[in-house]
């Protein structure tokens, strides 16, 4: 073959491709473009509306007096001594529950993982308490858990002759991350579930057949192997429970140090019925979440980069 | 939420169009005949009470002898229904035509101008009798002179007990009992299995400060003096907030912090709270046949300190935003739903013990009722008519009502402030913190209504 020969052979595929590519890219591009743009609308705008609301001056129940006010919802929002405590509320409940739910996670999948009898049955009741509606769940424990004239710890306690304990009096921050856990380790299960599935069998057994015990292969293969997965139910579990709002409305109402960012949000914009300062208080709780998910990840990646290798 | 307001609003806009046409005389002559023009379609917000419920399934009664009109319910709970209505009518969208709002709104709604002044059309028509609402439901929704709104249904609070347990235990109440008598006999028959007493303890503006502000009342404090001051830092408050405590931790519920209303009924119909002292209405489930604790409950007015009585007022109502198109036909609806052939009308079709209480002197009148509520209704029309909204602690105050402040800034003041007692009463802040804290939103408050 000539040298003629091969730059026309390879030339001939790449002239009309090039020509395909940028007459077949635009008009793809413009059957997306309404998309793109309901897209950007829907996702962005409300957003912008958001910030415009912030600089306004403006109480529904004062609909006369409505006004651009600058940052003055943001200096209400930042003196007002809430934000610091509903932060702190909000760190500690998720940390809480998103470690207390993948601990516990851990070790119902490891359960499921064997093969038994009626596994299938076992395995769907364990993700049940993940298919209730949040406010369903807290309901189930205000009244038939945690309450103090019917509910079924009370009755477990009077029969064992125990004190009875008023959880939401008494210990609010627990009650909640109760809740919260029972709803989010079936979450964590069935990720992890995965991942000891996705476990390559091969390795296992030359583990058996080097002389690792159980506890040994457990440590050493397949929690690193893991790894992976818990990273993936940390991210989704904090940013699902760091929005989180019906067992505190319905357990705490934001007492004992339960007020989440996102049940003070909506006590500035519901009982407050202030629309200026709830959407400040909206844009201040995006940063800071925004803040708070990337450090809390990077440490939270570093810890894992360095404990192992992947 | 921009996008679901529109659609409504557009739906209301073609309704109004069609609606132009016919004339709203027509249809406020309220005999029938005007249903020969267009239909009309009146939209109606209200709280997912019994009562309301019953309004609901009667309805019809009402659509068959107004051929021609609709009424189109939407029954909410109590929070997503204020929320919705302000934002409706504060917003002039004009999605409702009649709304339920509670007392604290009627005035402060009046004032801005978003209801229609109802009294010229409710004077006009003699038999609606507008002197039979109850004189201080009447006050209440009063504002300037003008009736912005007309009671469905209203209430006060009492004191209510186990018969069986308290004279077991050798207490009797006679009249009025003081709340250090309360507090005693609460203490005296407090067992393991029942407690003495149950009372509201859930932070929320309606929910702990319902009863506890007529305790302070009558301990002789007030939110305000009658320059807006706020007194939240005064004796009596702490007095009235650190007995309160007292008589939760003594003898009250186990778990304070998370009963409200329907907890203690609850409470009190399982047997596990021998008293408690809240709203009238309670009764009528208490006493209903499906009651275990029917026929042993003792009623007495709300216990007092320094005042001569000291029960709260409620009442829920039907108000027209001034949004409305349908003006003639809404005010229509509004009477026949408050009128004294309502009541008797849900008597006959419902039950006589599901009547709308407390709105109307000639409720308790009627003999059929007076037989099917013997135990708590003489002592409610007793109570209700004697409070006074215009003061019920021993000072003057600014506004009219009992156990909250017509003003915009009161239900987020109260629930900040019922957060911070509950705090308190959970034993985990001091009552001198709990109180500064909360006078100084309130003062925050005030200080907006200063002239």
């Amino acid at each position: 073959m000539s040298v003629e020969e091969t730059r026309t052979v390879q030339a001939r595929p790449a002239t009309p491709a090039r020509r395909v590519n940028t007459k077949e890219l635009w008009s793809a591009r413009g059957l997306l473009l309404p998309a793109v743009v309901v897209l950007v609308l829907l996702t962005q705008v409300p957003f912008v509306v958001t910030i415009v609301f912030s600089l306004l001056r403006w109480n529904l129940l004062y609909p006369d007096d409505r006004g651009f006010t600058g940052l003055g919802n943001y200096a209400s929002a930042l003196t007002s001594g809430d934000l610091g405590p509903s932060i702190v509320a909000t760190v500690l409940i998720t940390a809480f529950s998103v470690a207390l739910s993948v601990v516990l996670g851990l070790a119902f999948a490891v359960l499921l993982d064997r093969d038994f009898r009626g596994r299938a049955l076992a395995r769907t009741l364990m993700i049940t308490p993940f298919l209730v509606m949040p406010a369903a769940a807290s309901l189930i424990w205000k009244y038939s858990m945690f309450d103090t004239t019917i509910g079924m710890l009370d009755w477990l306690s009077r029969t064992l002759h125990l004190p009875v304990v008023a959880w939401s009096t008494d210990h609010p921050l627990a009650s909640v991350v109760i809740v919260l856990t029972w709803q989010f380790t079936p979450f964590m299960m069935l990720i992890l579930l995965a991942g000891l599935q996705g476990q390559d069998r091969g390795i296992l057994e030359a583990a058996q057949v080097d002389g690792a015990g159980a506890w040994r292969t457990f440590t050493w293969i397949t929690l690193p192997h893991l790894r992976m997965y818990v990273e993936i139910g940390v991210l989704l579990g904090s940013v699902i429970i760091l929005q989180v709002f019906d067992p505190i409305a319905i357990l705490t109402k934001g007492t004992g140090g339960t007020k989440t960012l996102a049940y003070l949000l909506y006590e500035r914009a519901f009982i407050g019925l202030d629309v200026g300062q709830a959407a400040a208080y909206g844009v201040v709780t995006v940063i800071l979440t925004i803040i708070v998910a990337t450090v809390a990840l990077r440490t939270l990646f570093k810890v894992f980069m360095a404990g192992g290798s992947r | 939420m921009r996008t679901s307001r529109l659609m409504p609003g557009a739906g209301a806009l073609v309704a109004v169009v069609a609606l132009a046409a016919c004339s709203s005389g027509a249809v406020s002559s309220g005999s029938g005949s005007g249903g020969s023009g267009t239909p009309v379609t009146l939209n109606l917000a209200t709280v997912n009470n019994g009562q309301m419920k019953d309004m609901e399934k009667l309805k019809g009664e009402y659509e068959k002898s107004h051929p021609g009109v609709t009424v189109n319910f939407q029954v909410m709970e109590e929070g997503d229904l204020r929320a919705a209505v302000t934002a409706d009518v504060a917003s002039h969208a004009g999605q409702y035509d009649i709304v339920t709002i509670g007392a604290y709104e009627t005035p402060q709604w009046g004032a801005n101008g978003w209801l229609v002044d109802l009294t010229p059309d409710l004077k006009a028509d003699a038999s609606y009798d507008v002197n039979d609402i109850l004189p201080p439901v009447r006050d209440v929704n009063t504002y300037d002179g003008k009736l912005y709104a007309v009671p469905f249904y209203g209430e006060s609070s009492f004191l209510m007990y186990r018969k069986d347990v308290l004279s077991k235990a050798g207490i009797t109440f006679s009249g009025t009992p003081t709340w250090q008598e309360v507090a005693a006999a609460a203490k005296k028959v407090d067992s393991p299995g029942m407690s003495g007493i149950c009372m509201r303890g859930k932070p929320g503006w309606g929910d702990l400060f319902g009863p506890l502000t007529t305790v302070i009342e009558t301990f002789g404090g007030s939110w305000y003096d009658k320059d807006w001051n706020a007194t939240v830092n005064t004796p009596e408050w702490k007095q009235a907030v650190t007995f309160y405590k007292q008589l939760l931790d003594d003898s009250g519920e186990a778990d304070p912090v998370s009963y409200s209303f329907n907890e203690c009924l609850t409470a009190v119909k399982e047997g596990k709270a021998a008293m408690w002292a809240d709203a009238t209405v309670a009764a009528s489930m208490l006493e209903a046949a499906d009651s275990p604790v029917k026929g042993k409950m003792g009623y007495v007015p709300m216990p007092v300190v320094k005042t001569k009585q000291s029960g709260w007022l409620w009442s829920w109502n039907l108000a027209i935003p001034s949004s409305t198109k349908k003006k003639a036909a809404a005010i229509d609806f509004v009477k026949w739903a408050t009128s004294k052939d309502y009541i008797k009308l849900v008597g006959q079709k419902i039950g006589w013990s599901n009547v709308p209480p407390g709105s109307r002197t000639s409720t308790y009148e009627i003999p059929e009722y007076k037989q099917a509520a013997a135990a708590y209704a003489p002592l409610t029309l007793d109570v209700m008519s004697s409070v006074n909204p215009k003061q019920p602690g021993l000072n003057p105050q600014p506004w009219v009502g009992i156990q909250y402040v017509s003003i915009p800034e009161f239900q987020d003041v109260g629930n900040q402030c019922a957060q911070l007692i509950a705090d308190y009463i959970a034993g985990r802040s001091s009552v001198d913190d709990a109180l500064s804290k909360c006078q100084a939103i309130a003062q925050k408050a005030g200080d907006a209504h200063k002239k």
